[in-house]
């Protein structure tokens, strides 16, 4: 597409997040363990309106990344631009929905709602918590306190938030993570659904190959640490996707392939083993989170 | 209903039991100066009669909420800021917690070389003795904030003092009730000591001076169970506090 034909740059004009030569390495800061190399080179262009999620085995530093797009954390080298501005710090037009569910407990589901609404009115504001409070499905909840709520809810809650700040960017990490089984399942049909009306630019780290090939456009599968990309998979299945889809199915057996395992967990390649390992480690952490409810 | 039932007529019962026990133990032993629950009854009566009693109690309890509020309104902002500013804490944390430790009677002496026989050295004794326990509540409360709530506000474009007003306050909460609860049984506690020594009324004066003019234990006695019940009744006005759904998520229970 010809955006804007007077461009000379190679960089792509449609492109709203542009991660430009990304390393991140954490300093120790006890001198004698040595630095912690997570990110290397990595380079990634994300267009406006598109759902990219990102996948790789625990501790691969897909956490670290979108917190360097969020602007919470910042790069050694290279940048995050959204929209040609270099992130630095948080920003009100992007928001982070965090896997352990930051939603305020001391306000009820309608102030938490209303917590980044921008609108000035008070009948505006209301209108706006309305509005996403009804699409997650929480009508009715307006005056329920956050601790009267499943897990479930409560993500939703989060997400309701997030969309009343009428963001452009949404960054979220593994915010399913902590959910059972079914709840993640309805969540993702929900994401989806919201998303194509909404049409926000949404980063989405997961550790769930599943869940990466039933919401995003594009699959960006990383490496062990230090991760550099090592796959980026353009999923071109229609929503709503059936993960019994053939597409769906070669594409899931292709990206557990470039992770090192065959589906059923094997490893492939030499680097497998350990990245089996991994798997089993985030599995027990789900499990726990799931116990502590 | 039960349920119910039973949690009052149980300690009703132990109650009973109690006061039983020990009218037989003054009856048995022949003891002339302890009184039996009847005379200690007579006893407050007489309190009551004289007008003595409600004015103790008031008195009491001015410097309760004299010294309990003062410490309130330095040691939350104290607490507060010593949680959120690294300085600060590094600052006064060592002083703080080598006050902490001595005990408001020891510092007695001292109020009264001060103040002098007056209400101000039992309010002092009260606000030094919640005071610290309101201190560290305040500032252990917001270190103990969870990370995601202040990075959430953050990403909404929450900062500084709204920061502080909309997410670091309401987060601390809980445990900050908690301090005041704690803080608050240690002024009753302290109070009736200061007043044993510091002045000429209230519920500590009221004991010391029933014993010192002729040995009145059924006044000591009716003395003691008033503070007893007037303690709960404080800390009946807090747990209220506790059941209010801004805090109700971070207190376990």
């Amino acid at each position: 597409m010809q955006m804007n034909p007077h461009s000379t740059e190679t960089r792509s004009p449609r492109a709203k997040i542009a991660v430009r030569d990304l390393w991140m390495t954490f300093k120790s800061p006890d001198k004698t363990k040595p630095d912690v190399h997570v990110l290397e080179d990595i380079n990634l262009e994300i267009l406006d309106g598109e759902f990219v999620c990102i996948v790789g085995p625990s501790g691969c530093g897909k956490s670290t990344l979108l917190n360097i797009a969020g602007g919470f954390f910042q790069a050694t080298s290279g940048a995050v631009r959204i929209e040609d501005k270099v992130v630095t710090a948080p920003d009100s037009r992007h928001i982070f929905i965090f896997q352990e569910n930051g939603v305020f407990p001391w306000l009820n589901v309608e102030d938490n709602v209303g917590f980044g609404v921008k609108r000035s009115t008070m009948a505006e504001r209301k209108k706006v918590v309305e509005h996403y409070v009804e699409m997650v499905g929480l009508t009715g909840f307006g005056k329920t306190y956050p601790r009267e709520l499943s897990g479930g809810m409560r993500q939703r809650v989060e997400i309701a938030r997030a969309l009343a700040a009428e963001p452009d960017v949404l960054f979220m990490d593994e915010p399913f993570g902590a959910l059972d089984y079914l709840t993640r399942l309805r969540l993702r049909a929900e994401v989806t659904q919201i998303w194509q009306r909404e049409r926000k630019t949404v980063m989405f780290v997961t550790h769930d190959v599943d869940e990466a090939v039933q919401l995003a456009d594009r699959v960006v599968v990383m490496g062990k640490r230090p991760s550099r990309i090592r796959d980026i998979v353009a999923v071109e299945v229609p929503r709503p996707r059936d993960l019994d889809d053939p597409e769906c199915r070669r594409l899931r057996d292709h990206i557990f392939g470039v992770m090192g395992l065959d589906h059923s967990g094997r490893a492939t390649e030499i680097r497998g083993v350990g990245a089996a390992e991994e798997e089993d480690e985030t599995e027990g952490k789900v499990v726990n989170l799931a116990d502590r409810r | 209903m039960r349920a119910r039932l039973e949690s009052l007529l149980l300690p009703l019962a132990v109650a009973f039991g109690f006061v039983a026990c020990w009218h037989f133990a003054v009856k048995w032993t022949g003891s002339d100066i302890f009184p039996t629950p009847r005379q200690v009854l007579t006893g407050t009566w007489e309190l009551v009669e004289k007008g003595v009693l409600f004015k103790y109690i008031v008195a009491s309890l001015f410097r309760v909420a004299t010294g309990y509020l003062l410490a309130v309104f330095v040691g939350i902002p104290l607490g507060l800021l010593m949680g959120w500013f690294t300085r600060f804490r590094m600052a006064l944390n060592p002083a703080i917690q080598v006050l902490r430790p001595i005990s408001p009677i020891a510092w007695i002496p001292v109020a009264i070389l001060w103040f002098g026989v007056s209400d101000v050295a039992p309010i002092f004794l009260i606000f030094l003795a919640s005071l610290f326990p309101i201190t560290v509540a305040a500032m252990a409360a917001v270190q103990n904030i969870q990370l995601v709530y202040i990075r959430a506000a953050r990403n909404f474009g929450i900062g500084g003092l709204e920061l502080f007003k909309k997410v670091v306050l309401p987060a601390a909460l809980p445990q900050i009730l908690t301090g005041l609860r704690l803080a608050l049984g240690v002024a009753w506690l302290v109070v009736v000591a200061a007043e044993m020594i510091a002045v000429n009324s209230g519920l500590g004066y009221l004991i010391i001076d029933a014993r010192n003019a002729g040995k009145r234990y059924d006044l000591v006695v009716a003395g003691m169970a008033m503070i007893g019940l007037i303690g709960l009744g404080l800390d009946f006005l807090v747990r209220r506090m506790e059941t209010l759904d801004e805090v109700r998520w971070g207190l376990s229970r």
